[in-house]
């Protein structure tokens, strides 16, 4: 087993719990052991370093700081996030280059006994290290249920790939990184051409028309290659193409139902563990006739209990539709 | 007596050697993280034709570096560019002088929020907000962070979000309660002695 030191980052523990979900499912499988940094704080996401530099590099550098203390038996820390992992990644990088930015970084963390001398750490995403170190052949391996039949378009979005400092991907607008992973998990893979543009970002909540825009563009490309779901490797990628849609359908008075899920989901899928266990369900466009297409059954999505109706009429007579009856 | 029209100063469009604000590239450069080139800039145009969002801008990428070459402060702070800047790094893997676009948009930003100099405060608060909840229990909320952003700029919204906010909520994919990290106030040591840095020019 190999051991990595782990930066989850905010979303995994609400907007992402199907990716936390799946990663926990599968990490005995890959014999992916992992420490989670102790009491790690947010990232700042691209907000921060938007309000001012200093704060912001020093809000990361705690994180550093926090890992490099625990870095006994490894210096890699993983982030599944892929603004959290840019936002490490780039901390670190800037830190070796401006040195100024160094010395006010660690002036401030000094103001909370901690300390981080940056290239201590090696700062890599998760698809990464199940790529380059665990190895695709490992994965093959223990694939169990191929998902054959399934036709996937693989998205990696933007901070992944680009602006990518220590060079780990094999290109930075169409890497083929995510299409190998999901072609060893015995699924069809479109070469999906938007693979690395943006979702939205931060857009879906300051400049909606901006943003849905983008999503269209990713969603329409990936119906036209007959794609039956996307893959993502990062919560605000899967938040904004899925919980998003529905508001984009109505925008360009469009009707796509494409499933968004984690790539982790699929892997956890492959290796023949059960749906429920993978966060399958917990997507706002439900993946389930996707997967029922190659004779997966997912949970049924966790809607909200219907309220009960009143049996009696009570009160005064209230007028009816249509079909209120069949509903319960 | 002075009207409101004398104080504001027009940019010039003659050459002025006194200008103070032809050191603007110089500061720009200065606060922003890293190295920034923004000085080696050739004005290609690379960086507008990637940009996924550079319809919705003022002014493209190139014509923003161009401005601030120039010395045009206020037009820079004023442009909605940085706002608009999606943070997909297309344009810096595609930059022939390795220019950091995306970290010079966030060093504009920071400037456009200390001088006031922004148009739409959509963006601005949207940060100041999402800043705020990490700074008080040194985690993202994103129910909080929604529901007060949502409220303030996007109201008429709401109806149409509703059914995707119950099914986050329901979903347990959203907390209404924020999570706090132990270690808040030795965060806030840290944060409170970055911004004293910050402040010295």
């Amino acid at each position: 087993m190999s051991k990595y030191l782990f930066y989850p980052g905010c979303a995994m523990e609400t907007s992402a719990k199907a990716y936390c979900d799946s990663l926990t499912a599968i990490q005995p499988i890959l014999g992916l052991d992992v420490i989670e940094v102790e009491d790690w704080n947010c990232c700042g996401a691209t907000e921060y370093l938007g309000i001012s530099l200093t704060p912001a590099y020093a809000l990361i550098g705690r994180n550093l700081a926090l890992a490099s203390k625990q870095a006994t038996e490894t210096k890699t820390l993983i982030a599944s996030c892929s603004a959290c992992y840019l936002n490490l990644a780039k901390a670190d990088h800037y830190m070796q280059e401006r040195p100024l930015l160094n010395e006010n970084v660690n002036t401030a963390l000094a103001a909370g006994g901690l300390s981080y001398q940056p290239g201590t750490l090696e700062l890599r995403h998760l698809l990464d290290v199940i790529i380059n170190d665990i190895g695709l052949d490992y994965v093959r391996s223990k694939v169990v249920n191929p998902l054959k039949g399934l036709r996937v378009a693989p998205y990696l979005g933007c901070m992944v790939p680009r602006p990518d400092y220590d060079h780990r991907w094999s290109d930075h607008e169409h890497p083929d990184e995510l299409d190998r992973l999901i072609a060893a998990l015995g699924a069809e893979v479109i070469d999906f051409p938007l693979k690395t543009h943006c979702c939205g970002g931060h857009m879906t909540q300051i400049g909606p028309s901006t943003a849905f825009e983008l999503i269209r563009r990713l969603i329409s490309s990936a119906d036209q290659y007959q794609a039956d779901i996307m893959v993502t490797v990062c919560p605000m990628c899967q938040m904004n193409l899925d919980a998003y849609q529905g508001e984009t359908n109505r925008y360009f008075h469009t009707n796509y139902q494409m499933p968004i899920v984690f790539f982790t989901q699929l892997m956890g899928l492959a290796f023949g563990l059960e749906a429920k266990h993978l966060g399958f369900g917990k997507e706002l466009v439900s993946a389930g006739k996707a997967l029922g297409r190659i004779g997966i059954e997912v949970p049924e999505p966790e809607e909200k209990q219907a309220r009960p109706k009143r049996t009696k009429p009570t009160g005064l007579p209230m007028p009816t539709m249509p079909g209120d009856e069949e509903v319960n | 007596m002075t009207t409101a029209t004398q104080t504001i100063k027009p940019t010039s469009r003659f050459f002025d050697p006194t200008n103070p604000n032809l050191r603007f590239l110089e500061e720009v450069s200065a606060a922003t993280a890293g190295v920034a080139r923004l000085e080696m800039c050739i004005q290609c145009g690379t960086c507008g034709g990637s940009c996924p969002s550079a319809l919705d801008m003022d002014h493209t990428p190139r014509m923003l570096f161009a401005m601030i070459r120039a010395g045009m402060r206020e037009e820079a702070l004023r442009s909605n560019t940085p706002w608009m800047c999606v943070s997909c790094y297309h344009c810096v893997v595609r930059c022939p002088q390795d220019v950091h676009i995306p970290d010079v948009m966030y060093t504009l930003k920071g400037m456009a929020i200390r001088t006031k100099l922004y148009k739409d405060s959509t963006a601005p608060d949207f940060s100041s907000t999402f800043v705020d909840m990490v700074e008080s229990y040194g985690r993202s909320f994103e129910f909080g962070l929604a529901t007060r952003h949502y409220l303030k700029h996007f109201p008429l919204r709401l109806p149409g979000m509703a059914p995707m906010g119950l099914g986050m909520l329901s979903k347990h994919r959203m907390g209404i309660k924020p999570k706090r990290i132990e270690g808040i106030d030795q965060l806030k040591a840290i944060l409170d002695r970055a911004k004293e840095l910050e402040a010295v020019p």
